[in-house]
């Protein structure tokens, strides 16, 4: 996950499965063990890492963690409120929506919708940006100009309007969804990965893998590569926090996922007719918004002050 | 200071160019015969269908089409809407200024908000104040904007009849157009309580629009506060015997507003993206609302329009806040 010591690939010969133990005479720990450390000790984002991995599992265990379907429409309990409220009942413990549906079952299976979509987005936007931004760092003359110009078409609009553009060309949908967050998010690692191999490209291990005789491929994946993950992951997290609130924002514009699939976004806007009359409708799906992005980003920003100990100490 | 201009501009050709193409496909790419996109549910003869595809150039090759579209936006011209038949430049027009006037208000609020209370929490750093401040901002910065909105109209308009929920200005007024902002417009007009209305109707999508602007601005007015307080040269001024306001506003805050305006020139995009849900939440008319409209009703004309003009205006953002930059950080305007 983490920074591995800078050497050129060459220097560990046919290093199978077994790890090579580490010198007695070292006394730091691992990197790996140093980040832990580092994270653990940023008490706000360990609790914001938790409260997601919860949110995560909820979402996951859905079918199993509610009794009701989130489609199944209670004809007899439309807009009951939550169990809090007078009228609420241990049936519905978040309250219904106008269709009678469980809040609860919906805010929970949406939840397998929207993280999933984040989580693929940001897959589809990180693979091929990654790609493209090694590409662009290690052939310079050729491939940069045309793949630099193409992210800054790309960035030329902001993302959201970027997604309604994808949209508007292929339609709403779940797969389409995920196609135009990633659209949005490709140029920002492809900045970044480029940036950071660029730095890379100038330390003494690459030459040294290169005069060793380390072809391309093997110079971009096992030397240079490693050694850009840390503001990649950083960069993955805070794009999955803005790829679930985008599917929202999506979804609240009525360009996301169609409906009865239950998505957060696609429920707040159908909640808006009835803020008067049942507030609850409104309040559920977006704090549970507000929370998941919330702990991503503190998550992220934790991530962020391990694995650079540059900002680290700037904090 | 003029060199450095050109010198954008020319790094800004490939991706102009690039946006109008992108625009000029995005009508194409949509599957499906543009004649009868354009059409909607209404049939054609196959007559009617090829003279329609002449009048809109559609039978010519593509690269022609596109210097064709390229020549009609260089008139000003782009293209007719479907559903009202009007030149989508007019619309475009009159519709401008409510967005404007709406993004203006919401970027003063951000900075004049994100502004102090970045300054407070990096002065009283580790303090309660700080800690609260940077917990808002970080709550702030992940709000989806669009539940915010709904919330603040659940509580200001429904709970407490504080504002309105939807337009620019009481429908009992009749305010002519004469500068577009409903603000200027409102206190042209003679008639009573216009302005106030005005201001009414536009204080909650400010609020809203300018949430997550205003929690950035916040962040990073206190981190850069933060590194300008180490300098030397805050340490001589107090050392001179100035007034600590003195130190702080006119030393400090002036070398700390430097990545202050690179952040605002990125939160233009986020202003743009977030004018569409707020417009969307408030029923505001301006373009992103327009855009949102045009969608629904298959306005492909008025779509590519609306997306081509966001992105021209977040490049020429870009571009002002790069020559601000620029004459802000003398450093800059020489080098590279």
């Amino acid at each position: 996950m983490t920074n591995p010591p800078k050497r050129p690939p060459a220097a560990s010969p046919r290093g199978g499965g077994a790890r090579v133990p580490m010198p007695a005479a070292e006394t730091s720990p691992s990197p790996a063990g140093e980040f832990a450390q580092a994270f653990a000790a940023n008490l706000g984002a360990l609790v914001a890492f938790i409260v997601f991995m919860l949110i995560a599992l909820a979402a996951l265990l859905a079918p199993w963690a509610t009794p009701h379907e989130p489609v199944q429409q209670f004809r007899d309990h439309l807009l009951q409120p939550p169990l809090w409220q007078p009228g609420g009942t241990a049936r519905f413990p978040l309250g219904t929506d106008e269709l009678g549906r469980d809040i609860l079952a919906r805010l929970l299976h949406g939840g397998r919708v929207s993280l999933g979509i984040g989580a693929l987005s940001v897959l589809l936007a990180l693979l091929p940006g990654v790609a493209l931004g090694l590409i662009a760092a290690f052939f310079q003359r050729i491939a940069a100009p045309m793949i630099m110009r193409l992210m800054d078409i790309l960035l030329a609009l902001p993302g959201l309007l970027l997604a309604i553009a994808v949209i508007t060309i292929l339609g709403p949908g779940l797969v389409n969804t995920v196609v135009a967050i990633a659209v949005g998010a490709l140029p920002g690692y492809v900045r970044l990965t480029r940036a950071a191999a660029l730095a890379e490209l100038q330390r003494d291990y690459v030459t040294a893998s290169r005069v060793a005789g380390a072809g391309t491929l093997r110079l971009m994946l096992s030397a240079v590569l490693p050694n850009c993950l840390a503001p990649l992951i950083v960069q993955a997290t805070l794009s999955f926090s803005s790829a679930i609130l985008e599917t929202a924002a999506l979804g609240f514009l009525g360009l996301g996922v169609p409906p009865p699939t239950p998505e957060w976004g696609g429920m707040l806007s159908a909640a808006r007719d009835y803020i008067e009359r049942a507030p609850w409708v409104v309040t559920m799906p977006g704090l549970t918004i507000l929370v998941t992005v919330l702990s991503i980003n503190l998550t992220g920003d934790g991530l962020r002050d391990a694995l650079d100990p540059k900002l680290r100490q700037a904090a | 200071m003029f060199s450095l201009l050109l010198k954008k501009l020319a790094t800004l050709a490939p991706t102009l160019i690039g946006v109008t193409v992108a625009a000029f496909a995005l009508i194409r790419l949509i599957p499906g015969d543009p004649v009868e996109i354009m059409m909607g549910e209404r049939r054609l003869e196959p007559a009617a269908h090829a003279a329609l595809m002449q009048r809109l150039g559609l039978d010519q090759p593509l690269h022609l089409q596109y210097l064709h579209y390229l020549g009609s936006l260089l008139h000003g011209d782009l293209g007719q809407s479907l559903v009202t038949r009007e030149p989508v430049a007019a619309e475009f027009a009159a519709l401008f200024p409510a967005t404007i006037e709406l993004a203006m208000a919401a970027l003063l609020l951000a900075l004049a908000i994100g502004l102090t209370l970045g300054l407070i929490a990096a002065l009283e750093r580790g303090s309660l104040v700080d800690q609260g401040v940077m917990g808002l901002a970080t709550v702030g910065h992940s709000m989806p904007v669009f539940w915010w909105g709904l919330m603040l109209i659940m509580l200001f308009s429904v709970q407490l009849g504080w504002t309105p929920v939807s337009g620019r200005v009481g429908i009992e007024f009749d305010i002519p157009v004469v500068s577009g902002f409903m603000l200027v417009d409102a206190l042209l007009s003679d008639e009573a309580g216009a302005f106030v209305s005005a201001v009414q109707h536009l204080v909650l999508p400010a609020v809203v629009l300018g949430t997550i602007p205003m929690a950035v601005i916040a962040r990073m007015t206190r981190s850069s506060m933060l590194e300008v307080l180490r300098e030397d040269y805050m340490r001589t001024a107090r050392a001179k015997g100035l007034a600590p306001w003195r130190v702080v506003i006119v030393h400090g805050l002036r070398n700390a507003l430097i990545p202050v305006i690179t952040v605002l020139g990125l939160q233009v995009g986020s202003l743009l993206g977030g004018a569409v849900l707020t417009e969307t939440i408030f029923s505001w008319p301006g373009i992103g609302k327009w855009l949102i409209d045009a969608i629904g009703r298959r306005d492909y004309p008025v779509v590519q329009a609306g997306i081509l003009v966001s992105a021209l205006i977040f490049i020429g953002v870009n571009l002002a806040v790069d020559l601000l930059y620029g004459v802000i950080n003398p450093r800059i305007r020489g080098g590279s």
